[in-house]
C-alpha cells in the first residue's frame, strides 16, 4: 500500500512541484488573469505541435527524440526559401512545409538508421546527431546559400555576398496561421475598442462577462493542433501504432513475432522528424523572426523539458502530458521573471530559473527512468524466484 | 504421418552434437523428449525450426518430412507456415499488452480502410472486438479461464504460459506444437491444469512434443518417450513400458558402471581415502567424528543470479570435505557459490565455522578466508591484459595486503620480486605452460588459464575453496590435471572444497558427497558412490518434494553428525 502511494507520488512528482511553484509565483507576479490566459494561449499555439512530435518515438521505445532538431532545421530551410522568393501568407507556409518535408524525411531516415545501430542508447545518440547535423546545416546556410544555392534577396544575405544573415524577418508569414480565423474573447466593455483596432475586418467575437480586456485566440493554429491530436489517437489504433507499442516494450519478442523492428523504428523517427519540421514552421510564424543559427537549437531542449514537466517519462507520454506540460512550463516562464523581480529585485533570476529548470528536469527524468527500470528488472527477477526471501 | 525424421545428424565445426536421429510423430500424439544439457535437444529443435544458426554452420544431415514431403526450413517463418509451433522456455510476451494483444501479436484483425490501399495494411485500424473473440476461443480451447483484457505483466506466471500456448493455438494451421520446459515456472496445481489442457488439445488433433526434466509429468502426459543422450536417440518407447528409474538411467548413461572401472580413482573408496588423508577427518572411532562441525552451513539461501536463480537452498559442508554441486544448467547450481561469495544479490543465512557470514559483500567473504574460482574465467576470473604474476597475486594483494612494501594505509608499493617469485612457484607446481611470470594471461590456453585461476585462489591460503565449472572448455588432459590438483590440495592442506559442475561423472570422481540442484532447490544430497541413476532421478525432479527438501537435507546431516558417516 505504502509502496503504491510512493509510486503515485513518484510518477506525478514533477507536475505537482510545478503546480505548487506556480501557485506561489502567480500572485507574486501581479499579472491579470486575462493577460496570463492570452499569453498561455499564444504559447500553446506556438509550442504544442513541436512537443506532440515527440510522442511517437516514445511510443516506439526510442525515448525522447533529441533528434527532432533535425526536423526543425528542415523547416527553417523551407522558410528561408520562401523568404527569398517572397511568397507570403498561407501559400508561403504551405510551400515552406512542402520544401521542408523531403529534407525532413531524408534526415529522418538517416537518423533512424543511425539509431538502429545504437539500440538502447537512442537518446544520447540522437542528441549528438543533432550537433552533427547542425554542423551540416550551418555549412549549407553559412557557405552554400548565395554561392551554390541561389539566394537572390540581398536582405537575406550577409554583406560579403554569401551566407544567410543571423536574423531573418518572417514578416510575410508572421502570425498568418494564428490570425487566419481571427477570434477574440472580450468582456462586456472591451468589444467596441476591439472593433476599432481591427479596422472593420470580419472576425469571430465571443463575449464572456467575467473577462476584462480582450483575448485573441489563434484559432486556426489550435485547429491544426487538434487535428494532429486526432491523428495521434487514430495512429495508436492502427496496426503500425500497435507494432510500435510492441517494439517499445520488447524488441526481441516483437522481432520473433515477425514485426519488422528496424523498419518500424525508422518510420517512427521519420514521422517525428517531419512533424517537428511542421512544428518549427508553426513556431516561427508565430515568432515572426528566424534566428538562422539558434532557433532550432533550443527547440528540442525546451520541447522535451515541457513534455517531462507535463508528467511524461522516457517510456510513457500522452497527449494530456503535452498540454499540461506546455501550460506549466510556460506559466513558469511568464511569471518567474516578474515574480523574481518583485521578490528579489532582479529579473535575471527568471531567465536563470528557466534554463536551470529545463536542464534540471531532463536530468531528473533520465535518472528516474534508469532507477525505475532497475527496480522493474529486480521485481521481475524476484517474481521468478517465487517471491521467496523478501526484499 | 505428420513429421518424420530420417537419420538426422549435425556437426558443429567437426564437433558432433547429433547423430542418426530417426523418429516420427502422428497427429494427436503427445511425445516426451528428455535429455541432459548438451544431449542435443536444442540442436534438434533448431533444425526443425530452420534457425539460421544451422544453415550458417553447414546445414544438417538426413531428411525431415512433413506430411510425407521432404522439407528443408531455412527460416522459422517457413516452419510456422508448415504448421509447427513452438513455445519457448523464456516467455516471449509483451508485458504491457493484454492477453488478447499478445495472443494475436502481429496477427491482429484489421478493419479495411481506404488508406491501406495508398500505404500498406499497417495503417488500418485494429478490430478489437474480433480480436477479443478470437482470443477467447483460443483460451477456451485450453480449458482455462483468463480474461482477455488482463495485462500480462499483472498475471501470475502460470497464466503467461497459457497465453503463450494460446498464441500458438490461434495460428490456424498449427498441427505440431513443441513445448520447451513449459512447467518449469509453474506451481504443481498450475502444471496439472496445463497437462489437462494439453491432453484436451491433443484430442483435437494437434501433436505435441513435450520437453521437460520433470519425469513424473512426462510419464503422466506422454504416450511415447524419446530419450536423447550425447546426440543419440537412446530409446523410443511407449510411456507405459518405462519406469522413471529406467528413463533416468537412459539419460545419465547405463554403462556408467563400466566407466567407473575405467576411472583411475575407485569411487566407493574415494571419500574415505580422502578423508583419512586429511588431517581433520580421521577414519577413527565414531566418538571423535561426532565433534566435527560443519565448515560451511547454508540455510535458506536465495540468490538473484540471472539465469541461475537459487530459490531456497540449505546444506552443510564438513571441514576437509570435497562437496559437489550438480544439476542441469539454469537450475541455480552456479548461483549458490556466486551468491555465497556476494557476486549477486542474495539472502538467507550462511555460517562459516559457526560464525555468520555477511552476504552481498565479496570483500567480507574473501576476508573470511574463502576463495572463489569463477565459471566466467575470462570475465571475472582473470585480468586478461595483465601478466601472470599480477593475476596470481592480485586478490591476495587487495584483500590480505601481501606482496606489498611500505607503510600500510599511507604509502605502499607492489613488491614485484615477491610477486614473480610466488607466481613462479605456482607455475612450477601446477606446471602452467607459459614463457614465465610476465606473460599476459590472455595468451595462455584455456586449461592453463584455469590453472592460473586456481593458483590465484591457492595464494589466498583459503579455508574454503569454491570452484565453478573447473573443467569447462578445457581439453581432457588438462581436465585430469586440474581435478588431480584439487584432490591433492585437499589432501595436503585439509581445505574444504566446493565444486560446482555440470559434469556429473566429474563430480562423482572427485567429491565425497554431491548435492543435486533442481529448480533452485536442493533435490537431494548423495554420497558420490551412489549409482548414477540416483543422481539422474534427482535431476529429473524425482523424489523432489518441495516441502520435504529441508527434511532430506537434515536427514543427511543427522547421519553426518550422529552416525559419523559422511557416506550415508
Amino acid at each position: 500500500m505504502i509502496r503504491r502511494l510512493f509510486d503515485i507520488i513518484a510518477n506525478n512528482a514533477v507536475p505537482a512541484v510545478f503546480i505548487i511553484i506556480s501557485a506561489f509565483a502567480i500572485p507574486l507576479s501581479g499579472y491579470s488573469a486575462s493577460y496570463l490566459i492570452q499569453e498561455l494561449l499564444t504559447r500553446i499555439g506556438r509550442n504544442s505541435f513541436l512537443i506532440l512530435s515527440l510522442l511517437i518515438p516514445i511510443m516506439a521505445g526510442m525515448g525522447l527524440n533529441f533528434g527532432m532538431v533535425l526536423g526543425a532545421m528542415a523547416g527553417q530551410i523551407g522558410l528561408l526559401f520562401i523568404c527569398d522568393w517572397g511568397i507570403v501568407g498561407i501559400p508561403g507556409i504551405v510551400l515552406a512545409c512542402l520544401i521542408g518535408t523531403p529534407i525532413a524525411i531524408i534526415l529522418g531516415i538517416f537518423c533512424g538508421h543511425v539509431l538502429n545501430r545504437a539500440k538502447g542508447r537512442e537518446m544520447v545518440t540522437s542528441y549528438i546527431l543533432g550537433f552533427f547535423i547542425n554542423g551540416v546545416y550551418q555549412m549549407v546556410v553559412l557557405y552554400l546559400m548565395g554561392w551554390i544555392i541561389p539566394i537572390t534577396n540581398p536582405a537575406l544575405l550577409l554583406s560579403r555576398g554569401y551566407g544567410v544573415r543571423n536574423a531573418v524577418s518572417l514578416l510575410g508569414i508572421r502570425g498568418i496561421l494564428d490570425n487566419l480565423i481571427p477570434t477574440v474573447i472580450t468582456g462586456t466593455q472591451g468589444a467596441g475598442q476591439f472593433f476599432n483596432a481591427q479596422g472593420g475586418n470580419p472576425f469571430i467575437l465571443l463575449q464572456i462577462p467575467l473577462i476584462d480586456g480582450s483575448i485573441r485566440i489563434p484559432l486556426a493554429t489550435l485547429i491544426v493542433i487538434a487535428l494532429f491530436c486526432v491523428f495521434i489517437i487514430w495512429f495508436r489504433k492502427t496496426k503500425l501504432g500497435q507494432d510500435m507499442r510492441a517494439i517499445g516494450q520488447n524488441q526481441a519478442v516483437s522481432d520473433s513475432a515477425g514485426i519488422p523492428v528496424n523498419r518500424t523504428r525508422i518510420i517512427a523517427i521519420v514521422i517525428s522528424t517531419v512533424l517537428a519540421c511542421y512544428g518549427q514552421i508553426i513556431y516561427l510564424q508565430n515568432m515572426g523572426t528566424l534566428n538562422t543559427y539558434n532557433s532550432h537549437d533550443q527547440a528540442g531542449m525546451f520541447s522535451i523539458a515541457a513534455l517531462l514537466i507535463g508528467g511524461a517519462s522516457v517510456s510513457r507520454a500522452s497527449i494530456a502530458n503535452v498540454f499540461l506540460g506546455v501550460i506549466l512550463f510556460h506559466l513558469m516562464f511568464i511569471v518567474a521573471p516578474v515574480a523574481g523581480k518583485n521578490l528579489i529585485g532582479d529579473a535575471q533570476i527568471g531567465e536563470y530559473f528557466r534554463v536551470f529548470v529545463s536542464y534540471g528536469i531532463i536530468a531528473i527524468a533520465l535518472v528516474l527512468h534508469a532507477w525505475k527500470r532497475n527496480r522493474e528488472r529486480e521485481a521481475a527477477r524476484r517474481s521468478l524466484r517465487g517471491n521467496k526471501g523478501g526484499e | 504421418m505428420l513429421l518424420r525424421l530420417d537419420h538426422v545428424g549435425k556437426e558443429f565445426y567437426g564437433n558432433r552434437v547429433l547423430s542418426d536421429i530417426s523418429f516420427d510423430i502422428d497427429a494427436g500424439e503427445i511425445i516426451g523428449l528428455v535429455g541432459e544439457n548438451g544431449a542435443g535437444k536444442s540442436t534438434l529443435l533448431n533444425i526443425l525450426f530452420g534457425m539460421p544458426v544451422i544453415a550458417s554452420t553447414g546445414g544438417y544431415e538426413g531428411t525431415v518430412q512433413v506430411d510425407g514431403k521432404t522439407v528443408h526450413f531455412t527460416s522459422p517463418n517457413q516452419a510456422l507456415a508448415a504448421g509447427i509451433g513452438m513455445v519457448h522456455q523464456e516467455f516471449s510476451l509483451i508485458p504491457g499488452f493484454t492477453a488478447t494483444e499478445n495472443i494475436l501479436l502481429n496477427r491482429e484483425v484489421l478493419r479495411g480502410s481506404s488508406m491501406s490501399y495508398v500505404f500498406s495494411d499497417r495503417v488500418s485500424t485494429l478490430d478489437r472486438e474480433a480480436m477479443n473473440s478470437r482470443a477467447i476461443t483460443a483460451i477456451n480451447t485450453l480449458g482455462v479461464n483468463i480474461s482477455p483484457d488482463m495485462i500480462v505483466s499483472e498475471m501470475p506466471v502460470g497464466y503467461k504460459q497459457f497465453i503463450e500456448i494460446a498464441r500458438e493455438i490461434d495460428r490456424k494451421n498449427t498441427r505440431l506444437l513443441f513445448l520447451d520446459e513449459p512447467t518449469a515456472v509453474l506451481t504443481e496445481s498450475e502444471a496439472e491444469i496445463l497437462i489437462t489442457a494439453l491432453k484436451k488439445l491433443a484430442r483435437s488433433g494437434i501433436a505435441i512434443v513435450f520437453i521437460s526434466h520433470r519425469l513424473s509429468e512426462v510419464k503422466e502426459l506422454c504416450s511415447r518417450i524419446l530419450v536423447l543422450r550425447d546426440g543419440r536417440l537412446i530409446t523410443d518407447q511407449k510411456a507405459e513400458d518405462l519406469t522413471t528409474r529406467q528413463i533416468a538411467s537412459f539419460m545419465v548413461g547405463r554403462e556408467s558402471e563400466k566407466r567407473e572401472v575405467q576411472q583411475p580413482i575407485e569411487i566407493p573408496d574415494n571419500p574415505i581415502d580422502t578423508i583419512s588423508a586429511s588431517e581433520m577427518l580421521n577414519p577413527s572411532p565414531k566418538k571423535k567424528r561426532k565433534k566435527i562441525r560443519p565448515a560451511l552451513k547454508v540455510e535458506h539461501l536465495w540468490v538473484d543470479m540471472p539465469g541461475e536463480t537459487v530459490r531456497d537452498v540449505s546444506f552443510d559442508v564438513m571441514k576437509g570435505e570435497i562437496f559437489g554441486i550438480g544439476g542441469l544448467a539454469g537450475h541455480g547450481k552456479l548461483g549458490i557459490p556466486n551468491g555465497i561469495m556476494g557476486l549477486y544479490p542474495s539472502g538467507g543465512r550462511v555460517k562459516l565455522f559457526g560464525k555468520r557470514l555477511i552476504l552481498n559483500k565479496p570483500r567480507a567473504a574473501l576476508g573470511r578466508k574463502m576463495a572463489f574460482v569463477s565459471e566466467d574465467r575470462r570475465g571475472v576470473g582473470l585480468l586478461l591484459d595483465e601478466p601472470l604474476d599480477w593475476n596470481i597475486t592480485f586478490t591476495a594483494m587487495q584483500t590480505q595486503g601481501r606482496f606489498l612494501f611500505g607503510i600500510p594505509f599511507i604509502f605502499q608499493m607492489r613488491n614485484e620480486r615477491a610477486m614473480s617469485k610466488e607466481a613462479q612457484k605456482f607455475i612450477d607446481q601446477l606446471s602452467i605452460k607459459c614463457t614465465g611470470p610476465h606473460q599476459l594471461a590472455s595468451e595462455l590456453s584455456g586449461g592453463n588459464q584455469q590453472k592460473v585461476c586456481l593458483a590465484k585462489a591457492f595464494v589466498l591460503k583459503p579455508d574454503i575453496l569454491l570452484i565453478c565449472e573447473p573443467t569447462r572448455g578445457i581439453d581432457i588432459g588438462a581436465k585430469t590435471l586440474v581435478l588431480d590438483t584439487l584432490r591433492e590440495y585437499n589432501r595436503e592442506n585439509g581445505t574444504t572444497i566446493i565444486i560446482t559442475s555440470s559434469e556429473l561423472e566429474e563430480l562423482r570422481s572427485v567429491c565425497n558427497r554431491v548435492a543435486i540442484v533442481d529448480e533452485g532447490k536442493i533435490a537431494g544430497i548423495l554420497p558420490a558412490s551412489s549409482p548414477a541413476e540416483d543422481f539422474g532421478m534427482l535431476m529429473m525432479g524425482q523424489t523432489k518434494n518441495n516441502n520435504d527438501n529441508n527434511i532430506d537435507i537434515e536427514n543427511v546431516n543427522v547421519n553426518v553428525n550422529g552416525e559419523g558417516e559422511i557416506s550415508a
